[in-house]
């Protein structure tokens, strides 16, 4: 029963870091006003761009490069059209969306010849598990052993970083210079513009990041949980990350529980597949599918709490001439 | 000097739309010489494939049907001031609607078939668009982000039903085919120029709903409080206007709209439902209605354009085998970028490229009086 319980947890941190990290990325860019709906596509561009790399090349450092810009150049394109342009934002990103996904399957075919996808990656130009100090001996230990060894060693370096890159997230936030023009900027641009502190580079800056964090979502996609990349592998993860940003309130500690929740959703819909319940009998794998989407409205709706976005998120920012 | 002129109403609503589409297809051609084949072969293939023969022209319509069904759904809701992307979900949860009462009454005849499916697919489809449109209008909950997530508990909800509920014993996660008699006639039964294509009596409704968006959007009040809502939020509350209403009404047609492409595709053609029967066509709709300026004339020809690239696409990778038939999803992702969120981008070069011709022919910088 306890090793179940490790396992299931192992799995959900699994299958919460991509979100996890798209999620964060998500997270710098609504603080600064720019509604991002396009976290898939960029994770998915990404996805593709860590797995070409690094099958052609056969280092996974390359691939991960590849992947960060990729991620980078989409969202530099998204901060063009929203902050120069003032273009729509949420059609911007779903034109991100198709774009990854047209773009992928199309260029993927065209080097590969695989349907889409890329060829399988060897051992050494993944990112492997990390065995932490003394897991082997610690592990010996009851209870306390199998929760260090197999819960907290052993993952890839990608999922260290996303669990660092939540209180460096919080951290710069709630306590730096730029976290609070950040948090302004998200607010009330004018106010910040009238301190003679540039709107647009501020914007840029954070969309920056936002193309960071999504492209080492995607290269955890095909270079660390999986070996390679397919058609449409990020199923929509980019927009389960989303609904964590609301369901967090757009805070980082928030995003931290939310997407351990929503891991264990899918770590849960995995296992629990023909279980049955004494009374409840067998719960349908949609419900449980379904949940993070169901639940996010929910909390939308304020019938639990409210979630209340940055004031001037999606709004394009005129200057005053 | 004086402050920028604005641009005749022609450039605004052909000149600019047609380079941002042109730009788009300019992309998609540079990404087919990328990979060494010629754009222009390509394009001639394309071109054939979706109107070069009778069949191949019944495929682009039947496409552009649907299609023009999805981009009114999201130019209705738009003239609101709403983004709706939950196209593809009201579309998928009115099939369920469509087929139970197709199966339901296929031992009668087509006739009734056609009108119960099509009666229950704008119900569920509006039913399904209504419930974030409630949200947006009174809880305040913005109708992009519950739009997507309705997209998502739909694929559940109708995977779940199609799985469990109205399952057909023996086929996996589809329902029963419609019986014999009471399937939709196909045009090809009328003219042999169609034969083999799915063209049903279906894209007869396509062209009624583009004439009754027209005249609702333009030519009745109901039309003009939805624009009023949709230019200014501010001066339509001052007007008297019901915001909660207009809404729940705009988003009750978008979503009845959407919900026809279940009886020209779940009903016409595949005759039964199946899982993600939808195919990314709600999606389709987003291009559609922005390449058509949400205009019911810009939707038509954007819908057919939009046909022959899938139907032409299909063609394209039979025949090039190493163009991919996603060439045709890239070409949707740069229409929407170019017409959706960039549309303005040569707004300022035009206006130089006016300005400068007007102070050339007509001497100073008199405002120009046939301005819209």
């Amino acid at each position: 029963m306890y090793n179940d319980i490790i396992l299931i947890l192992d799995s959900s941190v699994r299958l919460a870091v991509p979100i996890l990290l798209a999620c964060l990325a998500g997270l710098y860019s609504e603080r600064s006003g720019i509604v991002d709906i396009g976290l898939e596509g960029k994770m998915l561009g990404a996805a593709f761009a860590a797995a070409a790399v690094a099958a052609l090349t056969g280092n996974v450092w390359y691939g991960m490069l590849a992947a960060i810009g990729v991620s980078t150049s989409m969202s530099m394109l998204h901060a063009f059209a929203s902050i120069n342009l003032r273009g729509n934002q949420p059609i911007s990103g779903v034109a991100l969306n198709f774009l990854a996904l047209g773009a992928t399957a199309f260029i993927g075919q065209a080097l590969f010849r695989r349907g889409g996808s890329t060829p399988n990656l060897p051992k050494e130009s993944r990112f492997g598990p990390i065995e932490l100090p003394f897991a082997q001996e610690i592990g010996q230990i009851p209870v306390i052993g199998l929760l260090y060894e197999q819960l907290i060693s052993g993952h890839s370096i990608i999922v260290y970083f996303a669990f660092i890159a939540v209180p460096i997230t919080a951290w710069v936030l709630m306590s730096t210079r730029f976290g609070l023009r950040l948090r302004a900027v998200g607010e009330n641009p004018t106010a910040l513009d009238t301190a003679g502190i540039s709107v647009f580079l501020l914007r840029y800056q954070a969309l920056a990041i936002t193309g960071v964090l999504c492209g080492i979502a995607g290269a955890y996609l095909s270079t660390a949980q999986g070996a390679s990349f397919s058609e449409n592998m990020t199923a929509g993860r980019g927009f389960i990350a989303l609904a964590a940003l609301i369901f967090a309130k757009w805070k980082p500690w928030n995003a931290l529980w939310t997407c351990l929740l929503f891991g264990a959703l899918s770590a849960a819909q995995i296992r629990l597949q023909g279980v049955e319940f004494p009374i409840i009998g067998e719960v349908p794998v949609q419900l449980i599918q379904a949940a993070p989407y169901v639940l996010t409205v929910i909390l939308l709706a304020g019938f639990i709490g409210r979630a209340i976005p940055p004031k001037a998120v999606g709004l394009p920012y005129v200057k005053e001439r | 000097m004086s402050a920028r002129q604005p641009l005749p109403a022609w450039a605004t609503n052909v000149l600019m739309p047609a380079m941002n589409v042109l730009l788009a297809f300019i992309v998609g051609g540079l990404a087919v010489a990328v990979i060494g084949e010629n754009p222009l072969e390509a394009m001639r293939v394309l071109a054939y494939g979706a109107f070069g023969t009778g069949t191949g022209l019944g495929f682009t319509l039947h496409f552009a049907t649907s299609f023009i069904f999805t981009g009114l759904a999201v130019a209705v809701a738009f003239h609101a001031g709403l983004f709706n992307i939950g196209g593809e979900g009201q579309a998928y949860v009115a099939g369920l609607g469509a087929i139970v009462v197709a199966l339901w009454l296929d031992q009668t005849n087509w006739v009734f078939v056609l009108v119960g499916s099509t009666v229950a697919a704008m119900t569920l489809g509006a039913l399904w668009a209504i419930i974030p449109g409630y949200l947006q209008a009174k809880r305040g909950s913005h109708i992009v982000i519950t739009t997507i997530m309705f997209n998502f508990i739909a694929s559940a909800l109708m995977s779940y039903m199609l799985a469990q509920v109205i399952t057909n014993p023996g086929a996996n996660a589809e329902t029963r085919t419609i019986a014999e008699g009471a399937r939709l006639p196909l045009m090809a039964e009328y003219f042999d120029f169609f034969k083999y294509s799915p063209l049903n009596i279906t894209v007869i409704f396509g062209v009624l709903a583009l004439i009754f968006v027209y005249i609702l959007i333009w030519r009745t009040k109901l039309g003009f409080k939805i624009r009023t809502l949709g230019a200014n939020p501010d001066a339509a509350r001052y007007a008297g206007i019901s915001a909660l209403a207009i809404i729940i009404i705009a988003m009750a047609i978008s979503g009845a709209l959407a919900g026809l492409m279940a009886v020209n595709e779940a009903i016409g053609v595949q005759k039964r439902l199946t899982v993600g029967y939808v195919h990314g066509f709600g999606f389709v709709g987003i291009a559609v209605a922005f390449m058509g300026r949400a205009h019911p004339v810009g939707i038509a020809l954007a819908a057919i354009l939009f046909g022959a690239l899938y139907q032409g696409g299909q063609e394209l990778a039979f025949v090039m085998p190493n163009v991919p038939s996603e060439l045709v999803v890239v070409i949707q992702a740069l229409v929407i970028l170019f017409s959706g969120a960039m549309d303005e981008m040569f707004k300022p070069a035009l206006e130089r490229i006016f300005h400068a011709f007007r102070s050339s022919s007509g001497g100073d910088d008199s405002p120009d009086a046939k301005g819209a």
